[in-house]
């Protein structure tokens, strides 16, 4: 295995974090939203792994099985929701869904 | 006995207030039962007492009734006070009050409002009894109030008609300012001397005021508060309004008992007042030039009821007149026998008012004479009463005053006045008679002889012709009044005046080609008639002002802190509402803004 | 070694990217798996094989099946390429990749400045994994799984009222 500075790892996280985060708030697609959450998980995901890495321990691949079974979880129900939302409002626009406002 | 004194005021108000609250769901004869009930309990109550306090050498009675509360040190109960003035007061106010329960019993039947009425009248009752029992300077304010709230409701009985809410407003607000006067008169006297009592306060003042500047003061306050209460100048714009109110209110409350509220004010702080002779004077030139200016207006009115309000003011203007030149004494004699006759006087005028179906213009009445010799009766006896034509009760009043002012000033303004005033008096009241009685019958009337009309107006003719025989337990509450000699002349002169006013009345009558125009045309008759113009000169000087202040204002400067209140809390529910857009990725913006703002404060 | 890392990182920073930039689905689906792919050796080089196949396997295997899944259901095509390229301005750009780029550089500080304790580098065995698994975490096994039930009955319920009310759908 490979040592590397942990800062870069950890930096490398809050950049793909970022991104991540980018697309959530600026894409209009509902799936493009999904995707780009996807990457968030990665990325802490990958913060966990790292420490358990740095640490000697399997509590870090715990976690991220854990996150996994989270994110596996959660893509589920929200593709159910976004099919729902097509079947319901003919289009993927987050936009659209603003029953809630004022 | 000195317990019974509660009982005296306490009786109306306990009706007064089960009427308020019951009131409607009884019918007519149990309300006219408590109704006049509760008053003639009260005058056999006071009967009671007056006697007890004539045979007892009269010495003058302060009982402490009830405890009403403590503060700034000063403990206060319901303290009532009575002596000779009070005993005056109450027979007046209970014996003429009850006559006149009986009389509105019948003038009210078949009123929709008849158990409201007998409410209020009782209340008022009360209220006045309370004014005149008071031993404290509060327990008085709040008579005082009283009363005044009570016209307030009376005068504006029928409110349906916005007239007479109009003129119930009036004159609730033209009492006020006297009322303003009062309280501040009141307050410094408690200020000064640190007790409510009225007859501490006052020897108080004796003791400890004169030459001061205070006393003058006092009294120059005391002297508003009954000018607005007795209608006297410059307050007096508001009495011929009220004649809106039901004609036993007029009877009741303006003719016998709140307007003289006033001079009781000012009998009752004589103390005060002596003190001050410069403020006596004053009083007395108010007394002569109301009641001169008053008679004038009586002299050119109309409508019947103003002719009498009128004469009240006049009359009132008597006592004022009394009570400045020192002939405090006389002054209460002609309290009492004024009640007498000018109860007699509004009752038989609403007696008129009724057969006639509610007209009160005295342009289309006349000719009453054959279908309503009663009527006709008690306003003879009545206005000769009010002319103090002799060997009726007013004329040994009137003459009282005018002979003790005299002994006591000399002839001086004033005097000469007053003397004028009782020769317009006698005309005035002469025209009333001739108008309403002789001549052609305008209007067919329908005599409503009503024995509950008829028998309260009969006792009160007795007592307006024999009234004056009514000893009055005066002397220890005025100090004597030297008995100057007054010399013939004089005598003959107020003794005649009358009398000749009589005679010239009926000449001018006789001389005139249609007689009934005769003191109703001309310009002057036209000022006199509007009073004198007070009320277009308070219109100009005080409600237009006021208007355009309020038209100015209309935005209302004062609201402005709670109007930025409102902006304010609107802008801000503006601002949040626009903030939740509903859309899912503004709320992902805030949620990152929010953390970054965060991270940057913990870091 | 420490240039195939860097490397890597580089690949999976700029699939992300593309994933964002993306205006077809499939397309930016696919930078995804890429970028995913790129973790999962990132994975394998920091000692952690059993990291590494699960990231391949479930997440890049599954998960994003299911999205392309999806995505093929939806059948959005040629308009969608083109709504995608109308909402994606430059003007979008800037209020969000300020604010990222604000959250970035706070991250960046308080990771850099916080203290990661002793190194103790090694390389974690699967088996070591799964003894963790079933001994002091076994609860947490436990509860993943109530939370993949709930997420498949949910899933379910969605889909069933969907098929259900079709005929009723507006």
């Amino acid at each position: 295995m490979t040592e590397l500075p942990v800062e870069h790892g950890l930096l490398f996280a809050a950049a793909l974090f970022c991104i991540g985060l980018v697309g959530v708030l600026i894409r209009r697609n509902l799936i493009f939203i999904l995707m780009s959450l996807e990457l968030m998980l990665n990325a802490t995901a990958f913060v966990f792994v790292l420490g358990g890495a740095l640490h000697g321990n399997a509590d870090g691949q715990v976690m991220f099985l854990m996150i996994l079974t989270l994110a596996a979880a959660e893509i589920a129900v929200a593709l159910a929701l976004v099919v729902h939302l097509y079947r319901r409002y003919r289009s993927l626009d987050a936009d659209r869904l603003e029953a809630m406002k004022g | 006995m000195a317990a019974l004194l509660l009982w005296i005021p306490l009786m109306p108000l306990l009706s007064s207030l089960l009427l308020l609250l019951a009131g409607a769901r009884l019918g007519e004869r149990p309300v006219a039962l408590l109704g006049v009930g509760s008053v003639a309990l009260s005058a056999l109550f006071s009967l009671a007492a007056i006697l007890s306090f004539s045979a007892s050498d009269g010495v003058a009675w302060g009982i402490e009734t009830l405890p009403w509360f403590s503060a700034l040190g000063l403990e206060v109960g319901f303290s009532l006070h009575f002596d000779g003035l009070s005993a005056v007061m109450v027979g007046v106010i209970t014996g003429v009050g009850l006559l006149i329960h009986l009389y509105s019993v019948a003038y009210m039947a078949g009123d929709a409002d008849f158990a409201r009425f007998f409410a209020y009248l009782n209340l008022f009752v009360a209220m006045m009894l309370i004014l005149v029992l008071a031993g404290d300077f509060l327990l008085l304010y709040l008579g005082w109030e009283g009363v005044g709230l009570c016209s307030f409701l009376l005068i504006g009985f029928w409110y349906r008609q916005p007239e007479n809410g109009y003129a119930a407003r009036k004159a609730f607000v033209v009492t006020r300012i006297g009322d303003v006067a009062l309280a501040l008169g009141l307050l410094i006297l408690v200020q000064q001397f640190g007790m409510l009592n009225i007859q501490d306060s006052v020897d108080q003042a004796r003791q400890l005021w004169p030459g001061s500047d205070l006393a003058g003061w006092v009294a120059l306050l005391l002297l508003g508060g009954a000018v607005g209460k007795s209608a006297q100048l410059p307050l007096q714009t508001w009495l011929p309004d009220a004649m809106a109110g039901p004609t036993p209110v007029s009877a009741l409350i303006h003719a016998a008992t709140m307007v003289t509220a006033g001079v009781y004010l000012i009998a009752r702080t004589q103390g005060i007042f002596m003190l001050a002779p410069q403020v006596l004077q004053l009083v007395a030139l108010v007394g002569a030039m109301t009641l001169f200016l008053a008679a004038c207006s009586a002299l050119v009115q109309h409508d019947l009821k103003r002719i009498l309000a009128y004469s009240t003011i006049s009359q009132i203007g008597y006592m004022f007149f009394a009570l400045g030149t020192g002939a405090f004494s006389a002054a209460v004699f002609h309290l009492m026998t004024h009640a007498f006759f000018k109860a007699l006087l509004f009752l038989a005028a609403g007696q008129v008012i009724m057969s006639l179906h509610h007209e009160q213009d005295t342009r289309r009445m006349g000719g009453l004479l054959r279908p309503m010799p009663f009527s006709a009766l008690c306003f003879a006896i009545g206005c000769a009463a009010l002319a103090a034509l002799p060997l009726t009760s007013g004329f040994y009043s009137k003459d009282a005053i005018l002979l003790q002012a005299y002994a006591q000033g000399g002839a001086g303004f004033a005097w000469w006045l007053a003397l004028a005033g009782a020769l317009v008096t006698a005309l005035y009241s002469l025209r009333l008679f001739v108008r309403l009685f002789l001549g052609d019958c305008r209007t067919l009337p329908e005599p409503d002889n009503r024995p509950l009309l008829c028998w309260p107006l009969g006792i009160l003719c007795l007592l307006a012709l024999f009234g004056a025989l009514i000893p009055q337990p005066l002397h220890d509450v005025f100090s004597a009044a030297p008995q100057a000699h007054v010399p013939l002349p004089v005598h003959l002169l107020v003794l005649a005046m009358p009398v000749i006013g009589l005679v010239a009345g009926i000449w001018l009558l006789l001389r005139h080609r249609d007689w009934r125009q005769a003191f109703a045309t001309g310009a002057l008759a036209r000022w006199w008639r509007a009073g004198w113009g007070f009320d277009v000169l308070y219109d100009w000087l005080l409600v237009r002002p006021l208007l355009w202040l309020a038209r100015v204002n209309r935005r209302d400067l004062a609201d402005l802190p709670v109007q930025l209140l409102v902006w304010t809390s609107r802008i801000c529910h503006q601002g949040l509402s626009r903030l939740q857009s509903g859309r899912l990725r503004h709320y992902a913006v805030g949620i990152v803004g929010g953390a970054v703002l965060i991270l940057a404060v913990v870091l | 070694m420490t240039t195939l890392f860097y490397l890597t990182m580089l690949i999976a920073l700029l699939a992300a990217l593309q994933v964002v930039r993306g205006l077809n689905a499939v397309h930016a689906l696919l930078h995804l798996i890429v970028a995913l792919l790129a973790l999962a050796l990132l994975f394998f080089l920091l000692g952690a094989p059993f990291a590494a196949a699960l990231e391949v396997i479930v997440y890049a295997g599954a998960i994003m099946v299911l999205m392309v899944f999806v995505i093929m259901m939806l059948n959005q095509g040629d308009a969608a390429v083109e709504q995608e390229r109308a909402w994606l301005d430059g003007a979008s750009w800037r209020g969000p990749g300020l604010l990222c780029a604000l959250l970035l550089l706070e991250l960046g500080y308080l990771l850099l400045a916080s203290d990661t304790g002793s190194a103790g580098w090694r390389p974690v065995a699967a088996a070591e994994v799964g003894r963790a698994l079933y001994g002091p975490y076994l609860l947490l096994v436990e509860l993943a799984s109530m939370l993949l039930l709930a997420a498949l009955v949910g899933a379910w319920h969605l889909a069933r009222a969907l098929k259900n009310r079709r005929g009723e759908e507006s």
